[in-house]
């Protein structure tokens, strides 16, 4: 008697309803994200009424607090950012699809079902612990191999950013390897080619586009991460010239510096800039990555 | 019927349970201004004073039960600010006010007043293993500026000295910047770091390393200074004889060239629980307890202005 009930007047009540709510939840996605983006132009826009755009995106210095005179140029800060996520990608692109690759074609069974879901557990460490051994651990290890005084400084970002890119460029690029449908590996076996020749020449070029967006991927998640790099990096605000030297992200420059600026002042304006441009640089990224991933989708089917 | 009946008792049950939190939801509601009569005091500001300042509160807090004093960090500038937006009691700042904030705070009425409850002795820190022992105010300077950039220049080894900073929201920052930096910019390479034990923690690892810190950092939880450090003395200039900051006399004479006040700010004149936290800070009990933890008792003409403003 109830089911009847339930596939009643009042059932189909409950699934407009419930159909609703979820329209409602959609919408509040893009909503929220259409207002983080309103809110940051309109608090960035006063900015410019002291600061030259010029000056804000060619000059190298950074002192607002400056008793000179304050300075806003983000070009230091926007090559760290860059120089750190690169580094980053470098070491844990290539680490990445190969682990995903092993994953996918070498592992058992058995093995993959542990690795896989410990490797996706790495994604898990709250950054703070990351950062925590970057200072401890990765800084005193860099200072030694190359007989500098300290380990603060970019390559320590990268190496810890490398880590926690990793999980994401291994799960989409095994996901999308895993994806390749069986025909062309068996057609490429028949072909007499063995499993490397099939991996390297069939499944990889097949697999790309997903591959490339675990990329991009892994690239938003490095750009936008800060307590890591403002824990490790040293946060000086020179231009930098090496790995080997402190330099101070984009996030970690908003990060120090918003908690105490004087509200409704030049400074507090310019740090919401930052925070445009931040927004631009990562909405940018996974756009791309979104665009390639639907494409490989299509390209499958 | 039997099941009618659990499920009707259930019904009842879920009903009785659910009123009973909506009771206690409007208990609370109604209960939250009883709370807020307990005397809290919402303290934040300087990293340099944090420690001292809670100190002081938890000795007050055991001879006053019933107040709760609340001590946060953040830096000078976050205590100030925090001062002019309403959001704490009383700020800690180990720097004067800047002509900007006085301004913002007279554009939204508040008047702020000034306490100095101890003195600090800025130190100097470098690695223990550094050979120098002391430097000039001009020659820290220039370190800080970036136009001395290796220790050979003086008396070190030939070695390119690694700075270590706080950010620019910290009074320590200021501080220097005003009264040893000549109002100069920092040098861009100083690595920003977040407090001064961050800064301590660093120059410990760094044998290049040079620093800046308040005096109470110096010492460790047995009264110690902390190992791996060393405290450079300070000469005025070339010719003066060089002064360490934990000479107390040299301190109290004004012979450490850089001491400066920690101060409070109330937002117009104190309530009456904080003026009462205040006046616990200022006496002898509390300045005996300023010394303790390695800072410097507040002087005579700093303690009439004080007894002014608590007026």
């Amino acid at each position: 008697m109830i089911s009847v009930k339930k596939k009643g007047l009042l059932g189909d009540l409950k699934e407009t309803l419930i159909k609703r709510l979820f329209q409602t939840s959609g919408l509040l996605a893009i909503i929220a994200l259409l207002g983080i983006f309103a809110l940051l132009l309109y608090t960035s826009v006063p900015a410019f009424r002291e600061i030259s755009l010029r000056e804000f995106l060619t000059s190298t210095r950074w002192d607002p607090t400056s008793p000179e005179r304050p300075e806003y140029g983000i070009l230091s800060m926007l090559a760290s950012t860059i120089m750190v996520t690169i580094g980053a990608l470098f070491i844990a692109f290539p680490l990445g699809v190969a682990v995903a690759a092993y994953l996918s074609d070498v592992a058992s069974n058995k093995v993959r079902e542990v690795v896989k879901p410990v490797i996706e557990l790495l994604a898990a460490i709250p950054s703070v612990v990351v950062g925590f051994i970057g200072i401890t651990l990765i800084g005193p290890l860099i200072a030694r191999i190359f007989k500098l005084s300290h380990g603060l400084n970019a390559l320590n970002g990268s190496l810890l950013l490398a880590v926690m890119a990793l999980p994401t460029i291994i799960s989409i690029s095994e996901d999308s390897l895993r994806a390749v449908p069986l025909s062309y590996t068996e057609a490429s076996l028949a072909l007499g080619a063995n499993h490397w020749q099939t991996l390297i020449r069939v499944k990889i070029p097949a697999a790309l586009s997903g591959i490339i967006a675990s990329l991009m991927l892994g690239l938003g998640r490095a750009i936008g991460e800060t307590m890591t790099v403002l824990m490790a990096t040293g946060n000086a605000r020179a231009f930098p010239h090496g790995f080997l030297q402190s330099v101070r992200t984009l996030t970690a420059t908003i990060a120090i510096e918003l908690g105490e600026v004087p509200y409704y002042t030049t400074h507090y304006y310019a740090l919401f800039a930052l925070g445009l441009v931040l927004f631009i640089m990562t909405f940018a990224v996974n756009l791309t990555a979104d665009i390639i991933l639907e494409k490989h989708r299509k390209k499958l089917q | 019927m039997r099941t009618k009946l659990v499920a009707g008792l259930k019904k009842i049950m879920v009903g009785m349970l659910t009123g009973a939190a909506l009771l206690a939801a409007i208990g609370l509601i109604f209960a939250a201004p009883a709370l807020a009569q307990r005397k809290m005091i919402q303290v934040k500001g300087s990293d340099t004073m944090v420690n001292l300042v809670q100190i002081l509160a938890e000795e007050y807090m055991a001879k006053k039960p019933g107040t709760a004093i609340a001590v946060l960090g953040g830096g000078s500038g976050t205590g100030i600010t925090a001062i002019i937006n309403g959001t704490c009691d009383l700020a800690n700042h180990s720097r004067e006010w800047k002509p900007k904030e006085l301004d913002l705070a007279f554009e939204k009425g508040v008047r702020p007043r000034i306490f100095a409850i101890a003195v600090d002795a800025l130190s100097i820190i470098v690695n223990e293993k550094n050979p120098v022992d002391s430097l000039t105010m001009a020659q820290v300077g220039s370190i800080f500026r970036g136009e001395i950039k290796n220790w050979k220049v003086v008396g070190g080894p030939d070695q390119k000295i690694s700075l270590y900073g706080r950010q620019s929201n910290s009074g320590t920052y200021s501080f220097l910047q005003e009264h040893v930096l000549n109002n100069k910019n920092y040098s861009q390479d100083v690595k920003e770091m977040n407090g001064n034990a961050q800064i301590i923690e660093a120059v410990t690892q760094d044998l290049a390393g040079v620093g800046y810190v308040g005096v109470g950092y110096l010492y460790d939880e047995k009264g110690e200074i902390r190992r791996g450090i060393k405290v450079l003395q300070i000469k005025k200039d070339e010719n003066s004889p060089a002064y360490s900051p934990l000479d107390k006399e040299a301190v109290y004479s004004a012979r450490y060239a850089i001491s400066r006040p920690l101060y409070h700010s109330t937002s117009g004149k104190p309530s009456d629980a904080v003026a009462d936290f205040i006046r616990f800070e200022l006496s002898p009990e509390g300045q005996a307890i300023v010394e303790k933890e390695g800072f410097f008792k507040v002087g005579r003409e700093l303690m009439e202005q004080n007894e002014k403003n608590l007026r």
